[in-house]
């Protein structure tokens, strides 16, 4: 099998080998316009990480809020309606939703970004589990811990704050890698509401070129790269905050 | 539809190393005499060139015209028909795996490097399609308004080049495959859908209102659209271009052209509607296999 690699350095409109094989001025090279489509990649992940992180800790907060009198909180309820909601779709099903049926629905909609759309589409759908990551974490923790925070004369809030999240969170860790690397896969279906991202590189650059070997090799190398960086800091955190003495009872780590 | 992608590209990529350890046969008419068979590369979407009844069952204009080019150049092979796609079909014929490909290829410079075509016997003319209401006739009055296309054909480069020549401002957006460019533009997201004019034709008819959308504009590009046989081949090359060349001269080509352009077909029986351009007019006076760069100067 013959790979031809110089293909990246070629022009994106002449297909003629460039010398400078990024691409000079308005000229683009595949390697430029690879590496343009990273960072749309890059940011589509990084930006619905953000909204997942946020949305998925409250959410999953709220539906292990302590039961009323009357039987489970009306929050929890709601939470868990919007779990059961965002992961029970298709992630490319409600990407399309976003981009194509809530702007017309919900005319406030029309004039957002596209980028935002699909952010939202992403951020949500992950939320969805990892509030299910931060529910599984706190129940996870022995029920004193709750009473203990409590009898201290903690407000509902600051046991949270103090007491249950940040165990919580040191547990789920490892899942919630795996979370936000799947983020960055699960960012290849942007390409389908026309962000010019790694899967939109490689469809296009793919048929231009008819190079499409080196092209799927290449994307595949950066997506690896992207989920793999996410791997090492979320190793890091996970070494730097673990308690001695807690984490073994909880295996130790990994 | 991401695992589809993946899973072409894999089956490229173990097809190519396949070739690798099989030596190149490069004389197609006496493969197709010591096997029997003759394997015709066809396309699942790409009406009313090549596309799918379901079941396995292929049709299109250039699958009948492949049809009858094999009766005639290998007489009595069995056909074995092979879906391929954009991205599979250039390194499928050039690994033997594919014979003939009867979709709707573009002969372009590059493609040459790797394949051979057959004379042009159909030539599609980029052109823009807006709705009816639109104050859009030009490419001039694309200033400021955004433009559909679809991921994965050349008209995306062809954007961009004119883009980059920045003689007007546009945004560009993608569609997935044609049917999601179209709701772009049915949906208002888009103002302009720039494609093959037959693509464009044969969506609007299928469309909920085809009265609602029209085509306008220059012609942004002129694609040869040819089938594709192997390259260094001249024998095969010469059977397949002498058939059409015959063709065209018993007027069966243009026969062809009326029944998969001008009538009813199926899967729908609506018609594409779609009247031979001028270039293709002047193609079937003198055939030829020129790349599109040499319609595009």
């Amino acid at each position: 099998m013959a790979l031809d690699w110089s293909i990246f350095c070629a022009d994106t409109i002449d297909q003629q080998v460039q010398a400078n094989c990024l691409g000079v001025g308005r000229d683009q090279t595949y390697l430029g316009w690879l590496i343009e489509a990273w960072g749309q990649t890059i940011m589509v992940a990084v930006l619905a990480l953000g909204v997942a992180l946020v949305i998925g800790t409250v959410v999953g907060v709220l539906r292990t809020l302590p039961d009323t009198p009357h039987g489970k909180s009306r929050i929890a309820r709601w939470a868990n309606l919007w779990v059961e909601f965002f992961r029970n779709i298709p992630l490319l099903v409600q990407v399309i939703l976003w981009y194509h049926v809530v702007p017309v629905v919900f005319p406030v909609f029309a004039d957002v970004p596209k980028l935002l759309l699909v952010v939202i589409g992403l951020g949500f759908f992950t939320s969805a589990r990892i509030a299910e990551q931060v529910r599984a974490g706190i129940q996870a923790l022995p029920r004193g811990q709750r009473y203990a925070g409590l009898a201290l004369g903690f407000t509902t809030r600051q046991t949270y704050r103090y007491v249950l999240l940040p165990m919580a969170f040191r547990i789920i860790i490892p899942p919630l890698t795996s979370e936000c690397m799947n983020i960055f896969k699960n960012s290849s279906v942007a390409f389908a509401v026309s962000i010019t991202e790694l899967t939109f590189f490689a469809q296009q650059a793919g048929e231009e070129t008819s190079r499409g070997i080196e092209i799927y090799l290449a994307v595949t190398l950066l997506y690896i790269i992207s989920a793999f960086a996410i791997n090492r800091i979320m190793a890091f955190i996970e070494k730097r905050v673990r308690v001695p003495g807690f984490v073994a009872s909880t295996g130790g780590g990994h | 539809m991401k695992k589809h992608l993946l899973v072409s590209a894999f089956a490229v990529a173990l097809t190519t190393l396949a070739a690798g350890v099989q030596a190149q046969a490069n004389d197609t008419l006496a493969k197709i005499k010591s096997s029997g068979k003759v394997v015709m590369g066809v396309r699942e979407s790409s009406a009313p060139l090549s596309y799918t009844l379901g079941d396995g069952k292929y049709t299109g204009y250039h699958v009948e015209l492949c049809q009858n080019i094999l009766k005639s150049v290998a007489p009595g092979a069995t056909v074995e028909y092979t879906p391929v796609t954009s991205a599979n079909r250039i390194p499928l014929v050039q690994n033997g795996t594919v014979d003939i490909e009867c979709g709707s290829t573009t002969n372009n410079a590059t493609r040459q490097k790797d394949v051979s075509f057959a004379l042009t016997t159909y030539v599609t003319e980029v052109r823009t399609a807006v709705k009816a209401t639109s104050k859009i006739k030009s490419i001039a009055d694309l200033e400021g308004k955004t433009v559909a296309t679809t991921t994965g054909t050349t008209s995306v480069a062809l954007l961009r080049k004119h883009k980059r020549g920045a003689d007007i401002k546009f945004t560009e957006v993608y569609g997935k495959d044609h049917a999601d460019s179209f709701l772009l533009l049915e949906s208002g997201r888009a103002d302009a859908f720039v494609m093959d004019d037959n693509i464009l034709a044969g969506l609007i008819a299928s469309s909920k209102n085809p009265k609602d959308f029209t085509i306008v504009g220059e012609t942004l590009n002129i694609e040869p659209i040819a089938i594709m046989v192997r390259k260094d081949d001249p024998a095969f090359k010469k059977a397949v271009d002498d058939y059409i060349r015959a063709a065209i001269k018993s007027g069966e080509l243009n026969k062809l052209y009326s029944k998969w352009f001008l009538s009813p077909i199926p899967p729908k029986n609506t018609s594409v509607n779609l009247a031979m351009g001028s270039v293709l007019k002047d193609l079937l006076k003198n055939p030829s296999d020129a790349p599109a760069e040499e319609f595009n100067k």
